[in-house]
């Protein structure tokens, strides 16, 4: 991706929770950079706990960092910017008492669409996942895959040029993973949109990204970043290929360390810290 | 359906016992009459005019109650809800009075607005007020925060986050305890009118039982209990019709 225009510039941030000197003050995030390209996918994987959805909640406006700012296409973020970025959570946030087609449309009303346009980009994205037939159905009578699909349906139904996905298929078996994961793979490279797509499962990394940046354990920062290179949509195939295994077996050498400091941190572990 | 045929089985045992207990011999007339002049006199209730004066200053008295108790709770807790300080120190406030038996209010209020219809309506109001209150705090404060966060990506201004997302997700909270303000009222109102009043369908129960006339007072314990029974069965209904419009 080198060479490519950096649409989000992540300078120096940091970010604690309580003030400075409370013994329960922790500090999640330090000072964190990190450029990423225009219609590139990044994904974060790290320790729980390490601040990877708290520096996406920042990207998106909906956090404001202790210290340094993140620009998108020039500007810093202040909040919300619903114009230019889209959320996918990982907990199920379709409003249960609209239905999908419904959902979708809230959302652009939010946004700022006009009414006539609204049905027909509902449609489209819908379609676009796989939810053509599922319009007209509430929430609760979806599988936890479909809830997650009509998510995704909803952040394209904004056409933002970025989108923020924070574990979205973490709630999910890995059968419906798996599927999902080669779905999303297809549609993203399509669209061709910036992507920032928090997760805990290497596979999933390596698969989707272009490059996976991998955090310390707490507080947060940017240890390694490695690249993918691999064409985009991926192939099924790429999932059983020696390079993914190769990627992956690095991001565990890289991630086991950090892994094992969390526990310890959480006393989780036997090695205690009197 | 088995169900429902036990619970027919009950009051047709309550019936028979009724009526066993009424043979001669057994209980004075007097003091529990027999069922069959108390369906008859319940007939007569029914099918002439003589009880629709009461029956009219009940109604008005709960109509009245109703809309100011719900009004009252639902302003009031749309405005503590805004804040999640004034959340922790009024919703205890309202569950702890709502604790109190609002019923010993009910002297100093015949005091304050006299024997006739505005000691009732302050009754009812007072009764009704507190469960109206408490979900539409409950209802208001307690949204799913994941709900709100989504909207807020999305760029929902706050009467789109109000509207779209807090209204409908505690509509059904609110809802219940409209239900439950409506159906307490009538009961207190009913309530208020045994203990003192000038007119209503309480005050009617409690001459007739202070003339002796107990099968006509039967009879119009039968009439408060079906208007009871059918008003918990059209605000239920409407509740449910409520929840569904709003999904």
């Amino acid at each position: 991706m080198s060479g490519a225009e950096t649409v989000i510039r992540i300078d120096g941030v940091s970010q604690a929770f309580g003030a400075p000197g409370d013994p329960r003050r922790v500090v999640a995030l330090e000072s964190a950079s990190l450029e990423i390209a225009r219609g590139e996918l990044l994904s974060l994987i790290g320790p729980s706990g390490c601040g990877k959805s708290t520096l996406l909640n920042i990207v998106g406006g909906l956090a404001t960092p202790s210290t340094g700012q993140v620009t998108i296409a020039g500007q810093v973020v202040k909040g919300p910017s619903p114009q230019k970025v889209a959320f996918v959570f990982q907990e199920n946030t379709l409003f249960p008492w609209r239905t999908v087609i419904d959902n979708v449309k809230l959302g652009m009303a939010f946004q700022g669409v006009p009414k006539s346009e609204r049905d027909d980009r509902a449609q489209e994205s819908l379609k676009a996942v796989g939810l053509a037939d599922f319009t007209e159905h509430y929430p609760s009578q979806l599988s936890g895959g479909m809830k997650q699909r009509a998510q995704l349906a909803r952040a394209l139904g904004l056409q933002t040029e970025i989108l923020l996905m924070d574990e979205p298929f973490a709630a999910l078996d890995e059968q419906t993973r798996m599927v999902l994961g080669e779905d999303l793979s297809v549609l993203l490279a399509r669209t061709g949109k910036t992507i920032v797509f928090v997760t805990h499962s290497l596979v999933e990394a390596v698969f989707l990204a272009d490059r996976v940046a991998v955090l310390t354990a707490r507080p947060g920062k940017i240890k390694k970043i490695i690249s993918v290179e691999e064409a985009h949509p991926r192939k099924s195939s790429f999932m059983t290929s020696p390079k993914l295994s190769a990627l992956r077996n690095e991001l565990y050498e890289l991630l086991h360390d950090e892994i094992r400091k969390t526990m310890t941190l959480r006393g989780e572990t036997g090695q205690s810290h009197e | 359906m088995s169900k429902r045929l036990v619970q027919l089985g009950v009051l047709i045992a309550i019936l028979v016992a009724w009526y066993v207990a009424t043979l001669p011999g057994g209980v004075h007339p007097l003091l529990l009459p027999p069922p069959i002049p108390v369906f008859r006199n319940f007939g007569v209730l029914l099918t002439t005019s003589s009880i629709w004066p009461d029956l009219f200053v009940t109604v008005r008295e709960w109509v009245t109650a109703f809309c100011l108790a719900s009004t009252a709770g639902c302003l009031i807790g749309y405005l503590v809800s805004r804040s999640g300080y004034a959340v922790r120190v009024f919703d205890p406030l309202f569950a702890g009075l709502y604790s109190v038996p609002a019923i010993l209010l009910f002297p100093l209020y015949l005091l304050f607005f006299g024997l006739g219809a505005g000691s009732k309506i302050a009754i009812g109001t007072t009764i009704a007020f507190f469960p109206v209150v408490l979900n539409t705090i409950a209802g208001l404060s307690y949204v799913d925060k994941a709900y709100i966060t989504a909207a807020k990506s999305m760029g929902a201004n706050s009467a789109q986050l109000f509207w779209s997302v807090m209204m409908p997700a505690a509509f059904p909270v609110i809802l219940t305890g409209l239900r439950l303000g409506c159906i307490v009222a009538f009961l207190s109102i009913l309530g208020g009118e045994t203990i003192s009043s000038l007119a209503g369908l309480g005050h009617r129960i409690v001459s007739l039982a202070e003339n002796m006339e107990t099968s006509q007072m039967f009879a119009n314990i039968l009439f408060a209990v079906a208007m009871a029974i059918i008003i918990n069965g059209l605000v239920s209904f409407a509740e449910a019709r409520g929840r569904r419009g709003f999904q």
